[in-house]
C-alpha cells in the first residue's frame, strides 16, 4: 500500500498533479470520513424517505378527507419548492426556533446539529416523491388479482402482504430507483449547512492544498462512482424481482 | 382540469397564511417595525434576486437544450463509436450532483478567455449558468434518445421504403412525432432546474437566496427567519406548481410519463 | 338448522342486485344439489357473472337469500373467509399472481389461509399440477405460460383449497380456440369425479355434454331451465329459442 501512496507523491513532485488525499495521511483520513458521512447521510435519507413514502401512501387511502388533503399539500409543497431553500428553512428557521441547551463547556448549543437537519429535510423531500410513486404502484395492481385472492379466502392483511404489496413494489421499482439515485445526489446540498460530507471535506482540502483542479475531478468521479454503484445495485434488485413474461 | 388546478392553489392558502399571519406584529419586539413591514421593506431587493433566478433558469435551459439535443442525436447515431461516447457523456452528466458540476465550472473555468486577440470576461453568473446547463444537457440528451427510440420501428422502415434518406427520415418523420412525447419531461426538467437555481448562491451569485440571507443578517432578528425563508419558498412554489400542473395535464393528454 | 347432504348445497332465492340505477338481477332463484353440474347460459349483460359472484360474496346482494351448505352467505355474522374456503372460483382472465411460479400459486392459499404444513401442501400441489396435465411446468411463471395453461393453473390453485363447490366464470372466453379444449377436458374430469360445479359459459356443446341442469338467463331473470337434452332441443320460451338459434 505504501508504494501506491508514494507513487502519488511522485506524481505530485514530477508532474504537478497533486492528489494529496492519497499520499497525505491527514487528507486521506478527512476524505474518507467525508465519504463515509455521505454514505451515512444517504442511507439515513433513503430509509426514512421510504418510510415516509409508505406511510404517506397509506394515509392517502384513508377515509379521512383532511388526512388526504394534508398529504396532498405536503407533496405539493416539497415537490414544488427548491430543496436548498427547504434545507435552509429547516436548519436556520425551524432549528433556530428550538431551545438551545448548555453543553459540557457551558456554551449554548443547538438541540440538533446540521447532520440531523440535513437528514430531516432531505428525507421529507425524497419522501414526497416516494408517496406518489407508491400510490401509482398500488393503483397499478389489477382489481381482478385482488379479487382472486379474496375468493381464495385470504384475509385483508394477507392480501396486502402477499399480493398487493409485492406487486406494487415491482410496478414502482423503476421510478423508485430514479428517485433514490436523485436523493443520493442531493445529499451534496448538506454542504451548504456545514455537514462534513464528501463535497465539504473536498472543499476544505482544496483550500488547504490549493489543488482545486485535482480535487474537483476526484470528487466528480467519486460521486459518479457512488451513483454508478447504486444504479448497478438497483439493477440487480430489479432483476431479482422481475416477473418473467410481464412487461419489459 | 381548471378545478384541480384551483384545488392545488387552495392547498397553498394555509401555507401562505401560516407564513404571513402567524408570527405577525404580536411577535415583534417593542420599538421595532412589525414583521410584515420588515418583509415588505426587503421584498424589492429579494424579488430582484428572484428575477435573476428566473433568468438563470431560462438561459441554462436554452443552453442545456441546445447541447443536449445534439448529444441526444449523437446517442442514436449509426456510428457506434459516436453513439457510445455520447452515451458515456450523457450518463456522466446525468449522474453527477448538480452542485458539484456547478463548483466544477465556477472554480475551474478562468474568469476571462482570450479569443483571437480580444478578451471575453466571464463573470461568475455566466459560469454558474453554464454549470447548471451541464446536467440539463445530460437529461435533455436522454429525453431525446428515449423519445426517438419509442417511435415504432415500422415508421423507419416505411420511410426507408419510400426512399427517404436516414437524415430525412429523422427530421421529417421521426422527430415531429417525438416532439409531443418530449414536451412533458422537458417541462418537468425545467421545473427541476428552476428549483436548483438557488444553488448558484453557494458559488457567490447574488440571487434571491443570497439576498434573503443578507437581509436576515442586516436585521439580525430571529423572528424574521421563518417568514423570510417562507416567503422565498412561496415564490418558488407559485412559479413551479403551475408548471408541474400543466406538465401533468400534457402527460395525460399525450399519454406519456415524464 | 343443520345442513345435510340431501338438501341443496347452494340455495338461491329471489335475489335482487343493482349497480347504481341498473338492476342486473331481478329476483333469481336456483337450487343446486351436491355433485351436480349446473351451466348458466344467456346473452352477455344478462347478469350471469353477477349471480355467480353472489355465491362467494364477491358481490353483495340487495335483497333475497343465498345459502351455501345451509349458511346464509350475506349474514353479516358469517365468517366470510370460511365460506370462501368452501367455494373455489376460476375467472375469465385467470388472475394468477404474476410474481409467483405456477407451483407457488397453487401452494399459497393452503399455506397461508389453511396454515397447513409445507411438505403436505407441496405434495398435493404437485399432484394437482399433474391432474391438470401441467407436470413439468411447476417452476414457470404465469407470464411464461399460454392462456390455457394459466387457466389450468388457476383451476389447480382453487382445487388446492379442497373446496366443496367450484364456480367457473366464463373461463374459456379469453382463450384461443385451440386451448379451449384442454381447459374443458380438465373441468369435465372434475365433474365426473362428483365435484359440484356451477359454470357461466358460452360453450353450448360443452354445456350439453356435461351439465345436469342448464339455466337460461336474460335481463336479470331466469327465463327457462331444465336438463340439457330438453332445454337445447325443445326450448319453450321464444327468448330461449331466439338465443339458441344464434349460438347453436
Amino acid at each position: 500500500m505504501e508504494t501506491v501512496w508514494e507513487w502519488f507523491r511522485w506524481l505530485d513532485k514530477t508532474h504537478g498533479i497533486d492528489l494529496s488525499v492519497f499520499y497525505d495521511t491527514g487528507d486521506r483520513h478527512r476524505f474518507l470520513m467525508g465519504f463515509l458521512t455521505t454514505i451515512l447521510l444517504s442511507l439515513t435519507c433513503l430509509m426514512s424517505s421510504l418510510a415516509i413514502g409508505f406511510i404517506g401512501a397509506w394515509a392517502q387511502q384513508s377515509q379521512w378527507r383532511w388526512a388526504r388533503l394534508a398529504v396532498g399539500a405536503f407533496i405539493q409543497f416539497f415537490r414544488n419548492t427548491p430543496p436548498l431553500v427547504q434545507l435552509y428553512f429547516f436548519y436556520f428557521a425551524i432549528g433556530g426556533m428550538l431551545p438551545k441547551f448548555a453543553d459540557a463547556s457551558g456554551m449554548a448549543s443547538p438541540l440538533f446539529g446540521s447532520f440531523f437537519w440535513a437528514a430531516v429535510s432531505l428525507s421529507l423531500f425524497g419522501g414526497a416523491f416516494n408517496i406518489e410513486i407508491f400510490r401509482a404502484g398500488i393503483e397499478a395492481v389489477p382489481r381482478a388479482t385482488i379479487e382472486a385472492a379474496e375468493s381464495l379466502g385470504f384475509s385483508k392483511g394477507q392480501i396486502f402482504r402477499l399480493v398487493a404489496f409485492p406487486l406494487a413494489l415491482r410496478f414502482s421499482l423503476r421510478a423508485l430507483n430514479n428517485n433514490m439515485v436523485n436523493l443520493v445526489k442531493t445529499t451534496s446540498l448538506a454542504y451548504a449547512i456545514g455537514v462534513p460530507e464528501l463535497l465539504y471535506v473536498s472543499a476544505q482540502i482544496w483550500s488547504d492544498q490549493l489543488n482545486t483542479r485535482e480535487m474537483m475531478t476526484l470528487l466528480l468521479f467519486s460521486y459518479v462512482g457512488l451513483v454508478g454503484a447504486m444504479v448497478w445495485g438497483m439493477h440487480r434488485l430489479e432483476r431479482a424481482l422481475r416477473m418473467p413474461g410481464y412487461g419489459q | 382540469m381548471t378545478q384541480s388546478l384551483l384545488r392545488r392553489w387552495i392547498l397553498l392558502l394555509p401555507l401562505v397564511s401560516l407564513v404571513l399571519a402567524l408570527p405577525h406584529e404580536a411577535l415583534a419586539a417593542p420599538g421595532q417595525p412589525g414583521i410584515l413591514a420588515s418583509l415588505l421593506k426587503w421584498t424589492p431587493l429579494i424579488f430582484k434576486g428572484f428575477l435573476l433566478n428566473l433568468l438563470a433558469s431560462v438561459l441554462s435551459m436554452a443552453l442545456g437544450t441546445l447541447f443536449g439535443a445534439f448529444l441526444g442525436l449523437a446517442q442514436i447515431s449509426p456510428n457506434r463509436l459516436v453513439a457510445k461516447s455520447a452515451w458515456a457523456v450523457t450518463q456522466f452528466f446525468r449522474n453527477a450532483p448538480w452542485l458539484v458540476l456547478l463548483f466544477y465550472t465556477v472554480l475551474l473555468i478562468p474568469f476571462e478567455i482570450g479569443i483571437s486577440g480580444g478578451v471575453i470576461p466571464l463573470p461568475d453568473t455566466a459560469k454558474a449558468i453554464l454549470g447548471l446547463a451541464l446536467p440539463v444537457m445530460g437529461n435533455v440528451s436522454e429525453i431525446v434518445r428515449g423519445a426517438v427510440q419509442s417511435v415504432p420501428s415500422g415508421q423507419w422502415e416505411s420511410a426507408q421504403a419510400l426512399a427517404f434518406t436516414r437524415r430525412q427520415t429523422l427530421w421529417m418523420i421521426i422527430l415531429p412525432q417525438c416532439l409531443k412525447r418530449m414536451l412533458p419531461p422537458w417541462m418537468n426538467l425545467y421545473a427541476v432546474l428552476t428549483m436548483a437555481t438557488p444553488l448558484i448562491s453557494i458559488v457567490g451569485v447574488e440571487e434571491a437566496m443570497t439576498m434573503t440571507r443578507a437581509a436576515l443578517a442586516a436585521e439580525n432578528r430571529s423572528e424574521l427567519l421563518v417568514p423570510m425563508y417562507g416567503m422565498l419558498l412561496v415564490w418558488f412554489y407559485l412559479y413551479c406548481a403551475p408548471i408541474a400542473a400543466w406538465t401533468k395535464r400534457l402527460e395525460m393528454r399525450f399519454g406519456v410519463k415524464a | 338448522m343443520t345442513w345435510t347432504a340431501d338438501q341443496p348445497i347452494v340455495k338461491i332465492f329471489d335475489v335482487h342486485k343493482s349497480f347504481g340505477k341498473t338492476e342486473v338481477l331481478k329476483g333469481v332463484s336456483m337450487d343446486v344439489a351436491a355433485g351436480e353440474v349446473v351451466c348458466i347460459i344467456g346473452p352477455s349483460g344478462s347478469g350471469k357473472s353477477t349471480l355467480l359472484r353472489c355465491i362467494n360474496a364477491l358481490a353483495v346482494i340487495d335483497q333475497g337469500s343465498v345459502q351455501v351448505e345451509g349458511q346464509e352467505v350475506h349474514d353479516p355474522d358469517l365468517d366470510q373467509l370460511a365460506l370462501r374456503r368452501k367455494v373455489g372460483m376460476v375467472f375469465q382472465q385467470y388472475n394468477l399472481f404474476p410474481h409467483k411460479t405456477a407451483l407457488q400459486n397453487v401452494m399459497m392459499a393452503p399455506l397461508h389461509v389453511l396454515g397447513e404444513k409445507r411438505g403436505d401442501v407441496e405434495a398435493r400441489a404437485r399432484e394437482l399440477m399433474r391432474k391438470v396435465r401441467l407436470a413439468g411446468k411447476e417452476n414457470h411463471y404465469p407470464g411464461e405460460l399460454s392462456g390455457g395453461q394459466q387457466q389450468r393453473v388457476a383451476i389447480a390453485r382453487s382445487l388446492a383449497m379442497r373446496p366443496d363447490i367450484m364456480l367457473f366464470d366464463e373461463v374459456t372466453a379469453a382463450l384461443d380456440p385451440e386451448t379451449v379444449k384442454e381447459v374443458l377436458v380438465t373441468i369435465r374430469d372434475l365433474a365426473l369425479e362428483g365435484m359440484t360445479c356451477i359454470l357461466v359459459t358460452h360453450e353450448m356443446g360443452f354445456a350439453r355434454e356435461v351439465a345436469d341442469h342448464v339455466y337460461f338467463t336474460d335481463h336479470g331473470v331466469i327465463v327457462e331451465h331444465g336438463p340439457p337434452e330438453i332445454l337445447f332441443s325443445q326450448p319453450q320460451d321464444p327468448r330461449t329459442k331466439e338465443f339458441l338459434s344464434h349460438v347453436l
